[in-house]
């Protein structure tokens, strides 16, 4: 069986009062891309800290490729890890070239091979002819790139990322964070990667982990994720997401405001269970009806799509996403159409 | 409280590179602190074990009368410098007063005089054989008004000091926020009520810096009160020191002088209040409004001429006419020379170990920040508030008994010098520090660099121009100081500090001038660069 190449089991964290990181179990394979999910505080960057060796566990260990590097019997301090470490504010040496910057993680190679293997990665990050620059004299999108190449240039066992994008703007965001995937994906690199933004979460990752107060909460794939969190807790965090009541019927169904429904729990449920279940905006279409369901209490125009809030006859509310041109004037009466082809996720009241 | 406590713990968590600082960082910050109280715990052994006889002089020597003048001093003092500062900050940052920028240079520069060339220079000029009454004299006025005792001590305290005040006060005004004066105004306030029930509470705590930095620096001060022949306690100190074998008495008086410096800093935590005073509005970069002050423009720009001109242009002019005087008469340029060499060797020295002493001590403090850096960097502050001629009889003692090699050498002189102004250095070590992102310093561990390699590459060379800074500042002063200089120096030891007081102290002004000019510049030129930094900000 193949060793991860990250692996934490039970790492905790305490600061005087504070749990900041809760008993973590996490593997990252070879070539995984696993991103961490949670709002500031919750505990993200104390881990991936715990993981490169600036905190001590208080107890718990870390593994990397196989080797105690924090735990019971040992602590190796960051130089002695063989990760590597993207931080928010990118941290190139303000007083060093960009050549020199990604030099110096290079000083087990001779000279030839050190400028050979800047080169290499100043082109891998499309930064050829800036290595005589200084990092004030790049934008902040080309800074990011030469942290980035910094971090690749001795070859890593991982690679750890600090909420890397936030400080762009989302254009260039968005671009940046594909151009990084590629160049991650293609030394098949693996990759902790941190953020507060599930849209990034969920784009960047194989693995998301969803983390809140210092525990871990749920690692699965993306879509999983989104369509089946593990808690209502969880939903909340990675999407737009409206809950209606229902009850389990004796043949499995949820009886809701909207008809019924098929869904599942993670503990099953049970006839007569009174449970809540989940809608994302992207699981309901409406119909012009003045028999139907609710009526639409507001609209929020978003440019590419518009997000209709209807009020249920039940006193419930639910949120449906249509497309731009959609026309539904607010107080118009509709028929709730539930879409999704897969099950609802429930949670038991 | 439990919210606010979780809080710090994270900030400090955060702030904190590893859990536990290394020993590479806490064991050379843990021996300066040990160094720097070393004066002050040995000085406190020697007088618990002084004789009872030392103890019974003590009592002789009118001791309460000592401390009496001493106090009297700082008072006078204090009032007078908050008196000139105070209206002179004002005028100068916030009104439409004629040649304000001006102003402002020639008010501050009166700091870079050194109280015992002030008090040379107003001693030969108002003094008994002075200047004035030799011009005065075929008019027939054989005796001018004695300037020595309070009057001449309190006088040059006041005009080279004011600047303390004048400085922070001024500091305090340009941050101050514009929308409070007028809001103020607009709820139907004149200027002056907007002064006296706005500005002036919200300069407390400025006013209370100044004026603690005012007290310590009269406290402290030997040149102004020796050649004024006051007798407070450092001259009283010196005194003893001189004309007695046992210096047991002298260490206790040290002891009282401690307990004044000690006094004056809780009078001043007391009158600095509690209260903080925060800018409401973000707007920072708007500029203040500028009082006008109509027909008391000129009345205005009269008062602050008159103290430049007695606080700086009067000792410019009595320093040039001695100099001219020395140079027409063949004073000998070689002791100049020599005091020269002397004086920036022994400044040299002591500047590149306080910055190298700084650096640990700021490293624990803004890397590890908790009850312990805190502890070490309180106790490396000791000689901030200690008087330099108590850590230099402090010296005296340790090296006479316990460090005899070191005694009568440089090197005990260098390390009083430390001991005085490593806060200055810690101060811009610890500044350009802060600004080093702490993920510097750990991407290059993860880059596999240790931590001592990290120190080196990327820690050292960022911290560069604080050290720099701080270095510079630590010269600056050492070049000026007298008391520790004139104690600890070796036998015929001369620096520019002591051929300016013992050359005064005998009268010979003529042989004073040349090394207090060459004193003044040396201090005026940094001086300037650093108010010219300061206002390009």
């Amino acid at each position: 069986m193949e060793t991860p190449v990250i692996r934490s089991r039970a790492l905790t964290k305490r600061f005087g009062e504070t749990l900041a990181v809760d008993s973590v179990d996490l593997d990252v394979w070879p070539g995984e891309i696993v991103s961490i999910l949670g709002t500031s505080g919750c505990g993200k960057t104390t881990l991936l800290r715990l993981i490169a060796g600036f905190e001590t566990p208080t107890s718990g260990s870390v593994h990397i490729l196989g080797t105690e590097m924090s735990g019971a019997s040992r602590f190796a301090p960051p130089n002695d890890r063989g990760i590597g470490m993207v931080v928010q504010e990118y941290a190139l040496f303000p007083h060093m070239t960009v050549e020199r910057n990604i030099a110096f993680g290079l000083q087990d190679l001779d000279d030839p091979r050190r400028s050979e293997r800047v080169a290499e990665v100043l082109e891998l990050v499309r930064l050829a002819g800036y290595g005589r620059r200084y990092p004030y004299e790049l934008s902040g999108g080309q800074q990011q790139r030469v942290a980035l190449a910094r971090t690749l240039a001795p070859n890593p066992a991982a690679a750890l990322l600090d909420e890397p994008f936030s400080n762009l703007d989302s254009s260039m965001r968005q671009r940046l964070r594909a151009e990084v995937e590629g160049i991650l994906r293609s030394h098949r690199m693996s990759a902790i990667f941190v953020t507060h933004d599930r849209e990034e979460a969920f784009a960047m990752a194989d693995r998301v982990g969803v983390m809140v107060d210092g525990r871990l909460l749920q690692v699965g794939a993306p879509d999983h994720i989104y369509h089946f969190p593990a808690s209502p807790e969880i939903a909340g965090l990675t999407g737009a997401c409206d809950f209606i009541p229902g009850i389990v019927r004796d043949d499995g169904g949820v009886d809701t405001p909207i008809g019924v429904l098929q869904c599942i729990a993670s503990d099953g449920l049970a006839p007569g269970q009174s449970v809540s279940v989940l809608l994302h905006p992207d699981d309901l279409e409406l119909a012009l009806d003045a028999e139907g369901q609710g009526t639409v209490a507001s609209r929020e125009f978003r440019g590419d799509e518009v997000i209709l809030n209807v009020l249920l006859d039940s006193g419930d509310s639910v949120r449906s996403r249509r497309r731009s041109y959609s026309r539904m004037p607010a107080g118009s009466g509709v028929r709730v159409v539930p879409v999704r082809p897969i099950p609802f996720a429930a949670y038991p009241l | 409280m439990l919210r606010m406590s979780t809080l710090s713990n994270l900030a400090l968590a955060w702030s904190s590179g590893p859990a536990r600082p290394s020993a590479l960082l806490v064991a050379p910050a843990v021996v300066v602190g040990a160094a720097m109280v070393l004066p002050l715990a040995y000085l406190l052994i020697r007088s618990v074990g002084a004789s009872s006889e030392a103890w019974e002089l003590l009592f002789r020597l009118r001791t309460a009368q000592i401390l009496g003048r001493s106090a009297l001093l700082v008072v006078v003092v204090v009032g007078g410098t908050l008196a000139l500062g105070v209206p002179l900050a004002w005028l100068t940052t916030r009104t439409d007063l004629p040649m304000r920028r001006l102003l402002a240079v020639l008010t501050a520069l009166p700091l870079v005089i050194p109280t015992y060339v002030g008090a040379f220079l107003i001693i030969s000029a108002l003094g008994p054989r002075g200047l004035v009454q030799d011009m005065l004299e075929p008019l027939g006025v054989s005796r001018l008004p004695e300037i020595y005792g309070l009057p001449g001590a309190a006088g040059t305290l006041i005009f080279l000091s004011y600047p303390y005040v004048l400085l922070t006060v001024s500091a305090a005004l340009r941050r101050m926020d514009p929308s409070l004066d007028e809001s103020a105004r607009l709820l139907g306030h004149g200027p002056a009520s907007a002064l006296f029930r706005l500005t002036l509470p919200q300069l407390r705590p400025a006013m209370s810096a100044g004026g603690l930095l005012v007290a310590l620096y009269t406290v402290s001060d030997f040149g102004a009160v020796s050649l004024m022949r006051y007798e407070s306690f450092t001259w009283a100190i010196y005194q003893q020191y001189q004309g007695t074998f046992d210096r047991s008495v002298a260490a206790v008086l040290s002891l009282g002088l401690v307990s004044l410096a000690a006094m004056v800093l809780l009078v001043e935590s007391v009158t600095r209040g509690n209260r903080r005073y925060y800018r409401s509005s973000s707007g920072s970069e708007r500029s203040l409004t500028m009082q006008r002050l109509g027909r008391m423009r000129w009345p205005c720009a009269i008062f602050c001429w008159i103290v430049v001109l007695l606080a700086l242009g009067l000792p410019v002019a009595v320093l040039a006419y001695w100099l001219i005087n020395g140079i027409s008469n063949g004073e000998p340029l070689l002791l100049l020379w020599q005091a020269t060499r002397n004086a920036v060797v022994v400044s040299f020295l002591a500047a590149i170990i306080a910055a190298l002493f700084a650096i640990p001590v700021a490293a624990l403090s803004v890397r590890h920040p908790g009850y312990f850096s805190t502890f070490v960097d309180k106790i490396s502050h000791t000689g901030y508030a200690l008087p330099g001629i108590v850590v230099a009889l402090a010296l005296v003692f340790f090296g006479s008994k316990v460090a005899t090699p070191l005694y009568q050498t440089i090197w005990l002189l260098v390390f009083a010098y430390v001991v005085l102004f490593l806060p200055a250095a810690l101060g811009a070590v610890r500044s350009s520090l802060v600004q080093i992102s702490p993920r510097l310093e750990e991407s290059a561990r993860v880059l596999g660099r240790g931590q001592l390699r990290v120190m080196l590459s990327i820690t050292g060379p960022l911290m560069r121009p604080g050290l720099v800074m701080g270095g510079a500042l630590v010269f600056l002063v050492t070049m000026k100081e007298l008391p520790a200089t004139l104690i600890l120096g070796p036998l015929g030891f001369k620096t520019l500090a002591t051929a300016v007081w013992s050359a005064s102290s005998e009268a010979f002004f003529a042989q004073a001038a040349a090394p207090a000019l060459t004193l003044i510049l040396s201090s005026s030129l940094p001086m300037a660069v650093l108010m010219l930094r300061e206002r390009s900000r």
